[in-house]
């Protein structure tokens, strides 16, 4: 199942295959979620849920699409 | 009394055996030809797909002790111990591309541990040494752990004794049964009951989330009693939002947790078992969904509050043991079958990660320590024995911690346990990027990391505890005039890192030699379908004198 496999040596490729610009946009994810000035107050309210609740359970969306949007467009890259 | 808990109990116990039957039977799972390797017992064959990854991992790092004390937490000091959910968003971005390196290298060499890979990258067995120590002290309390977990849950069944030993018989058996399965089947035993653990405690939390609001009279209500109790405590630091003093202590508390987390050996025997490096990629975005449901969970902290629970009485005299109110609130609040289903979650929710602490632990202690130290020819069944046989050890001292000394013993030490792996950062984390750092200087720097972290952990204090009561250190005692405070870990790893930058400059100028990389530019991005990297290949350098199977 795993045969190597029959194309060029793979170095060439496998070199560039971590390294993308699209690779900054984790920062978004890694930084927000950190700033107590954004989640840290009490309104606007969503369902009784106080701004610093929602606020930070919606960051979970945020860091699922950026890790989602980052692994498909390196994943073209890596493929091509 | 256990007998007003019947139901609960037996639900309880059901599910328990239920899901030991299915310890035993996971050796037969995706069996191997030949068990006796540590790539099949310790990573079970390194070859786990997708689902597998993000269940073995999820119930890795999302514990019953997480589960128990992050509610508590929440129910004690409200905003503050919502820091969970940052921590666990900011970690998936953080090792996205840290754990597909990791994971290339590691399969190209045979690496089980970090600290395999730190032996390998800097040439250095002493650094490896240090690198395995940390790990399994901060390891073992942390399965002790799982066990405050277990025992919250018992206690609120009323399953109680007398003696010391009626009292904690219930346990010593639970982990009797895990030790057994876990020597028997190895990794492959947590991966397959993850998959219960996981499904139980995703209906319970859907459940509670749903059921208990519309009993409580709703999320503003929830909210409302919480604040009234915050307002009515002296304490300065609770509220239902963050203040001025501990926003900075949130912050770095959160990411200094997530910096942590996967430096724990535990989480990276996880890793290391999956399959390539998408599988990898893929689970840091679909990991999240637990720390939707630990955001959640944390929650029922309030709900506790707004249900009036009185949490149980701690071990020693007037003390109270905070970790009760979850499940005191599922029993209170729920018929007594969902309870029992609530409660076995939780159980079992504790030997998910208790398994794979052990097998990680035990595999440090047999790569970096016995095969380096005490016997260097051991052939791979013989390294896979020592494993099991360590896994054993480890967990008969998690029992003996939980039941000859205070609990609380294993709260601070897991406490310190998490500053302690932050020091492993420059070495396992930066090692994977880069090697400027001087061998010596990580050595040096992991000297100054664990003395300045001690020390500022030994000087924190509070109204009850004079020393280690927290990991909340005042700015003040820096010579700040602030109220403030901040992680310690943090602290920690950055006197780390300066000291290793400085060491390692002053040994490059004093041309002091640094050792041999073992490991090449391109071991870092290999994949699955690598010829030097399918699982089937153990002709790797580490396992030379191996006979054929």
């Amino acid at each position: 199942m795993a045969a190597p496999d029959p194309e060029a040596p793979p170095t060439a490729s496998t070199r560039a295959k971590d390294k993308s610009p699209w690779n900054w946009l984790l920062f978004i994810p890694i930084v927000v979620p950190l700033v107590p000035a954004f989640f840290n107050g009490d309104s606007p309210r969503l369902f009784g849920f106080p701004r610093f609740y929602w606020l930070q359970l919606a960051y979970i969306i945020l860091g699922v699409t950026t890790t989602t949007v980052v692994y498909q467009l390196t994943k073209k890259r890596g493929d091509r | 009394m256990w007998r007003d808990h019947l139901t609960e109990i037996i639900i309880f116990s059901l599910l328990f055996l239920l899901v030991s039957g299915m310890g035993f039977v996971a050796a037969r799972w995706r069996a191997p030809k030949d068990m006796a390797h540590l790539d099949e017992w310790g990573l079970g064959g390194r070859n786990f797909g997708g689902w597998i990854t993000w269940f073995l991992v999820g119930g890795d790092l999302y514990t019953a002790y997480t589960f128990v004390a992050v509610p508590a937490l929440v129910f004690g000091a409200g905003a503050m111990g919502f820091f969970a959910v940052p921590y666990t968003i900011v970690i998936y971005p953080l090792v996205f591309l840290v754990l597909a390196r990791l994971w290339s290298v590691s399969h190209r060499h045979g690496f089980v541990t970090p600290a395999d890979f730190v032996r390998s990258r800097f040439d250095s067995p002493v650094l490896a040494l240090v690198i395995a120590i940390t790990g399994i002290v901060a390891t073992m309390p942390y399965i002790a752990l799982q066990l405050v977990g277990i025992e919250a849950v018992l206690k609120a069944m009323g399953v109680t004794g007398e003696s010391t030993l009626a009292r904690h018989l219930p346990i010593i058996v639970a982990f009797a049964i895990l030790a057994a399965y876990t020597y028997q089947s190895g990794l492959r035993a947590p991966a397959l009951i993850a998959f219960v653990k996981d499904s139980l405690i995703y209906i319970v939390i859907l459940v509670a989330i749903i059921y208990l609001p519309y009993k409580l009279g709703g999320w503003g209500d929830i909210f409302a009693a919480a604040d009234a109790k915050f307002d009515a405590s002296p304490a300065p630091g609770d509220g239902v939002l963050l203040n001025a003093n501990n926003q900075l202590q949130y912050v770095t508390l959160a990411f200094g947790s997530a910096l942590a987390l996967f430096l724990y050996p535990h989480s990276l025997t996880g890793v290391l078992a999956s399959r390539n490096r998408d599988v990898i990629k893929r689970n840091m975005s679909a990991l999240p969904a637990y720390s939707l449901l630990l955001g959640l969970i944390a929650l029922l902290g309030y709900m506790a509050i707004a249900a009036d629970v009185t949490p149980l009485p701690g071990a020693s005299e007037g003390t109270v043991d905070s970790n009760t109110v979850v499940p005191l609130l599922f029993d209170q609040q729920f018929p007594s079958w969902f309870t029992g289903i609530a409660y076995a979650a939780i159980g079992i929710g504790a030997l998910v990660p208790a398994a794979i602490m052990s097998i990680a632990a035990a595999n440090l202690f047999t790569r970096n320590i016995y095969k380096e130290y005490l016997r260097r020819d051991a052939t791979a069944a013989q390294e896979a024995n020592v494993s099991k046989i360590t896994s054993l050890v480890v967990k008969i001292g998690a029992v003996a911690c939980i039941v000859f000394l205070d609990p609380q013993f294993s709260i601070d030490l897991q406490l310190i346990g998490g500053v302690i792996i932050l020091q492993t950062l420059p070495a396992v984390a930066l090692g994977i990027y880069t090697r400027w750092f001087h061998r010596g200087g990580l050595v040096a720097g992991w000297v100054a990391g664990m003395g300045l972290g001690m020390w500022m952990l030994y000087q924190i204090s509070s109204p009850t505890r004079k020393h280690f009561a927290g990991s909340a250190f005042p700015l003040e005692k820096f010579g700040f005039d602030t109220q403030k405070t901040i992680y310690v870990g943090i602290v920690a790893v950055l006197a780390n890192l300066l000291v290793a930058a400085v060491v390692t400059l002053a040994l490059r100028a004093a041309k002091v030699a640094e050792g041999v990389d073992g490991t090449a530019r391109d071991d870092y991005f290999a994949d699955e379908g690598d010829p030097r990297v399918t699982p089937g290949d153990r002709a790797g350098a580490d396992a030379a004198p191996e006979p054929v199977a």
